[in-house]
């Protein structure tokens, strides 16, 4: 309480338009040799809110991910989660502890390890050395695990190494350790790239069940999947905001449509 | 404790501990028919092969650790020789405290190469080592101290794959520049070395051999479990995903760097066990360990015996260092060839090593059997777990 007031006296503006959102992203802008990745992205987004995020390719989509997840820092800009964690000033691992959670676009899963033990990898509990050398799995935590296996439809594979899964089913794998981490915001940069209609079909299905208790940001290319999420989109174009609204509005845009979709 | 006990016990399955146990057996059997056996039988195990073999288990000792980072964190270090050499001064210096006023010079303080230098007093550094318990601390704390220091930077900068391999090797050419000053105070170029005895046992004397001896089999036999326990827990499966994708781990919440520090220091110090094993039982330490040659042939012990399989870098080093004692007595000009080809064969055609080639042959003798029957049992499991879920 003691920082929150501190830090809102500090700077108010910035601060109070943060309250009560999840993540606060505001004027961030990454250049690499002169090119601007990001510029100027502002971007907010709510607690238990499903959010697409399209673009063109080079629009900034996968960088926008490595500032939120603190693999890249930007040249200028706040990132605030929960209204109050510089998220510019954190490393990756304590972002992740904050319960932020990032799904790759190409798949990757601990293919020397089996389904089961990648998810107890990705399953909440203490990250520190010591604790993780003696760690062992309890009821609860085994129920969970089990759980989790049933709704990616792994179930029958937990033994299975994760490098002889198929394409789809190390997607719903890398989704099933977001869930065991438990996250507050989710990061799925394509998630269902490389997968076969059926399978994003159930793919569509599994995210919304998923959002219905965390917020969700997904970055996609296609468009028929977004239109299934029935969710806020937001267009990025060249490193910041060209529209937001559902899609719909976003489909009617005139410069989406000359940007995007008209091509 | 109780659910650690009960993982000591699971370490590995019947088997694994029967073969575990047997080889124990089997390693201590050496003194035994060393000591108890006459000269002429044909069971006895003659003087020179107790010490000889007691080498090699030092050497298996030091390729576990390093197939403890490498093998399964993916940290592949060129400069686990430095480590092993200065545990192995560490028990050089006690010893060389121990020969008192046995020396050439008599001087019962200083060692011989002191007086040589015409030094009138001991170094602050070899105070304590007078001690049989400081030196066995140091054993551990110099090259566990330096790990942490080094890995501590490297892994924090994220240093990774081949620079660190080379500021590893970096590291150990260093030390070994360092170690062949005389003013350094470790006797320069000719190390330390005519030993007397160790906590009062004659270090010439067949029994004293053979307790060193069994010694190491133990610590080797204690180091495998330690790694065993390391890379079956968690933390071990946090280092595999580490070794193939740290950038992931990160995002998990998992410290890579920290991790990585843990295992690189644990390893550093069961490397300088190796040495403070090796020194009283070869009579010699010298900054010729410290090469970073050395080091590197480590790395390839650990590539022919398999890595990533803890057991594998014990087979290695004992076939490789087997090998090279036969061809350095018969034709000593071919040795490095050897070596070389055996690295090349391996790498190209046994990429898991001579492990990899064990079960290649027990699959091929029981025509996959064995293979389908464990794939069977599995997937029962597997169903087993799910069914107990549903109910």
């Amino acid at each position: 309480m003691q920082l929150e007031a501190s830090v809102a006296t500090a700077a108010p503006p910035a601060e109070s338009v943060a309250d009560g959102t999840l993540l606060y992203v505001d004027g961030v802008t990454v250049s690499f040799d002169g090119f601007k990745a990001l510029n100027s992205l502002s971007l907010v987004i709510d607690p238990g809110e499903l959010r697409a995020i399209i673009g063109p390719n080079g629009a900034g989509k996968t960088t926008m991910m490595d500032v939120i997840t603190g693999k890249t820092r930007p040249d200028e800009g706040t990132i605030l989660f929960e209204g109050g964690h510089d998220l510019t000033r954190l490393d990756e691992p304590t972002i992740a502890e904050l319960g932020i959670g990032r799904k790759f676009q190409k798949p990757t899963v601990f293919e020397a390890l089996t389904v089961f033990e990648n998810l107890d990898l990705a399953l909440k509990m203490d990250r520190r050395v010591f604790p993780t050398l003696w760690a062992t799995l309890d009821r609860t935590r085994r129920d969970r695990i089990h759980q989790v296996l049933e709704t990616i439809g792994l179930a029958p594979r937990l033994e299975m190494r994760a490098g002889a899964l198929s394409h789809g089913q190390k997607q719903w794998l890398e989704i099933g350790m977001l869930l065991v981490q438990d996250q507050k915001l989710l990061l799925l940069d394509e998630p269902v790239a490389g997968m076969t209609d059926s399978e994003t079909e159930a793919t569509v299905g599994l995210l919304l069940d998923i959002a219905k208790n965390r917020s969700v940001i997904i970055v996609e290319h296609d468009m028929e999947f977004v239109r299934a999420l029935e969710c806020r989109v937001t267009v990025l174009h060249e490193g910041s905001v060209l529209a937001e609204g559902d899609i719909e509005t976003v489909q009617a845009n005139d410069r989406v449509i000359e940007v995007y979709l008209g091509r | 404790m109780g659910p650690i006990t009960r993982r000591i016990g699971t370490l590995q399955g019947p088997r694994g501990w029967a073969v575990f146990f047997a080889l124990i057996a089997i390693a201590l059997l050496v003194p035994l028919l060393n000591l108890m056996v006459p000269a002429g039988s044909l069971f006895y195990v003659p003087d020179y092969v107790v010490p000889l073999l007691g080498k090699y288990l030092c050497f298996a000792l030091l390729a576990l650790s390093l197939d403890l980072v490498w093998g399964f964190a993916g940290v592949l270090s060129l400069g686990h020789g430095a480590f092993f050499a200065l545990g192995g001064y560490a028990m050089g210096m006690h010893l060389m405290r121990e020969i008192g006023d046995r020396g050439v010079y008599g001087n019962p303080l200083l060692p011989d190469f002191m007086v040589f230098l015409d030094w009138d007093h001991l170094p602050w550094y070899w105070y304590g080592f007078d001690q049989f318990w400081f030196a066995s601390l140091m054993v551990f704390l110099v090259p566990g101290v330096l790990a942490f220091v080094f890995g501590w930077f490297a892994f924090r900068s994220r240093i990774t794959g081949v620079y660190l391999s080379i500021i590893s090797q970096a590291m150990t050419y260093a030390l070994m520049l360092a170690f062949f000053r005389n003013e350094m105070g470790f006797g320069g170029n000719n190390g330390l070395t005519d030993f007397k005895d160790v906590l009062g046992f004659d270090l010439s004397t067949p029994g004293t051999r053979a307790g060193l001896y069994v010694l190491t089999v133990l610590a080797l036999g204690l180091a495998f479990l330690i790694c065993r326990f390391v890379v079956k827990s968690k933390l071990g499966r946090v280092a595999t995903a580490i070794r193939d994708a740290e950038s992931r781990v990160r995002f998990l919440g998992y410290r890579t760097d920290r991790f990585k520090l843990f295992l690189w220091t644990l390893s550093a110090m069961l490397a300088g066990m190796a040495g403070a094993l090796y020194v009283p039982q070869v009579g010699i330490i010298n900054p010729g360990e410290f090469s970073p040659a050395n080091s590197i042939e480590v790395a390839v012990w650990v590539a022919v015996g398999g890595r990533g399989t803890l057991f594998g870098a014990i087979i290695g080093a004992f076939t490789v260092n087997g090998a090279k004692s036969f061809f350095t007595g018969w034709a000593p000009e071919y040795w490095l060839y050897f070596l070389g080809a055996l690295f090349i064969i391996v790498t190209l055609f046994l990429p898991g090593g001579l492990v990899q080639l064990a079960s290649r042959v027990r699959d091929g003798f029981t025509g996959g059997r064995n293979r389908g029957l464990r794939a069977a049992r599995r997937s029962a499991r597997a169903t087993e777990g799910e069914t107990s879920h549903a109910t």
